[in-house]
């Protein structure tokens, strides 16, 4: 069973819909013992830095999340990409600390959120396909990175540190290739 | 590097697929489920459905055909047309919906772009405008309720205060070239795309791939959108790609 962590914030309805097809069971929860008995751990994310802490702070899930961590895949997706990194500029708060970097506003002279398709470019050639990304803020770091996008600068698209993955774009939005990306991630992930 | 997307859009009204011609005359298509399909199987790189029901019951069968249409496609989509609160808004991402576009409830209460956009994002609040030239005052004007109504709106005033309140890109349409099929309105485009840094889809007039390929080349607008040359498979979006690939315009291909 893969629990998608439920602390109020984003859309979870397409990546529910995404797992389900690819044929695993699914559940959204905050509850603790839930959690423990996941497989796999998804942290989903849509919306501001700030907030997302603050509804993890609420619910008390960071020493929960801590713990989840060091045992089972643990898989951030958009803005819970973001909140494994050390500090991000929106709000100006510290996020999880599961991952050396930053989080910085994106400034570019293109158009801004980088919103659509865009190809990756990482040394694992099965991922360098087209995928959806749509976000306004972008991770700053060196370490574990799988995979990146050009968007005038890079763009860390993928990290992956042991059982700790990240992913910036929408794998449940970016159609059958997204899919089998989002897959392989349940799967162990990109590193051989 | 970033591709420009193509968009089909289905105006959809009590559950079924039509598209009128400038806003007018309203003809039935199909199944919105299996059109959305067929797109994806085609390489829509998004879909938008238009809502165009007037009844509760209409606006119902939307919703069922958003959860219909989420549980088969994994591609964004894009939903529009009626949506006047917070609870219209939240009901149809809950149904699966990525993003929502609004135009007349925006224009009528801005405050809910600014809520909608800290509620749930800026990146899920797509902000349609509906842009018609007028002569005398040799401007063009916001219209609203599928472009029946006049506001003394000007595009180029309210493009602006949109991305101030927190839009995340622009749905515009040029009511005096939709449903002409003689190509996109440039200028009216390059003018709205000078003006904000959102990414912005650009609707109204395709009538060929050339006109897409026109398009891209001429304006830096991020995405083109379409209805009746693909419904009616005069154009297929794989034509449309094919060509953009030729010219050196960046796509994405399934």
């Amino acid at each position: 069973m893969i629990a998608i962590v439920d602390y109020g914030l984003g859309n979870i309805a397409n990546l529910t819909n995404a797992l389900t097809y690819l044929g695993y069971e699914v559940k959204v929860t905050h509850d603790v013992e839930e959690l423990e008995q996941a497989d796999q751990i998804i942290l989903p994310g849509v919306g501001h830095f700030k907030d997302a802490m603050t509804r993890l702070k609420e619910l008390d899930l960071i020493p929960e999340l801590n713990k989840l961590k060091e045992t089972k895949p643990f898989i951030g997706i958009c803005l819970g990409m973001q909140l494994l990194f050390e500090h991000s500029e929106e709000g100006n708060v510290d996020g999880l600390n599961f991952l050396p970097g930053q989080v910085r506003k994106m400034t570019c002279q293109l158009p801004v959120p980088h919103l659509g398709w865009n190809k990756l470019d990482a040394s694992n050639v099965s991922l360098n396909e087209d995928v959806y990304f749509i976000h306004s803020y972008k991770v700053h770091t060196e370490e574990n990175v799988v995979a990146k996008a050009t968007y005038e600068d890079d763009v860390v698209a993928i990290v992956q540190k042991d059982n700790i993955i990240g992913i910036q774009f929408h794998p449940e939005k970016s159609g059958d290739k997204g899919l089998q990306i989002l897959d392989q991630a349940l799967k162990g992930g990109y590193i051989k | 590097m970033i591709k420009k997307r193509i968009i089909p859009c289905l105006d959809v009204k009590d559950g079924v697929v039509v598209k009128g011609i400038q806003f007018k005359g309203l003809r039935e298509i199909g199944d919105p489920v299996e059109l959305a399909k067929r797109y994806n199987a085609l390489g829509a790189d998004e879909l938008v459905f238009l809502d165009i029901s007037a009844t509760q019951t209409g606006n119902a069968l939307m919703l069922d055909v958003i959860s219909k249409t989420a549980k088969e496609l994994f591609i964004p989509m894009t939903i529009g047309g009626g949506l006047k609160s917070i609870e219209d808004i939240s009901a149809v991402l809950n149904a699966g919906a990525d993003k929502v576009s609004l135009n007349s409830a925006a224009l009528s209460n801005p405050d809910l772009i600014n809520e909608t956009s800290e509620k749930f994002g800026a990146q899920c609040i797509c902000i349609a405008i509906d842009a018609k030239w007028d002569e005398d005052k040799q401007d063009w004007f916001c219209y609203t309720h599928g472009g029946k109504q006049r506001t003394d709106i000007r595009t180029i005033d309210w493009i602006k205060e949109v991305e101030r309140r927190g839009a995340g890109e622009l749905l515009v349409t040029s009511m005096d070239y939709d449903g002409m099929q003689q190509g996109f309105d440039h200028k009216l485009l390059s003018i709205i795309q000078k003006a904000v840094t959102i990414p912005i889809i650009a609707s109204g007039g395709a009538g060929s791939a050339e006109d897409f390929i026109s398009l891209f080349l001429e304006t830096d607008v991020s995405a083109g959108l379409a209805a009746s040359i693909f419904h009616d498979q005069d154009v297929s979006i794989q034509q449309v790609k094919d060509l953009c690939d030729s010219k050196g315009v960046p796509v994405r291909h399934v």
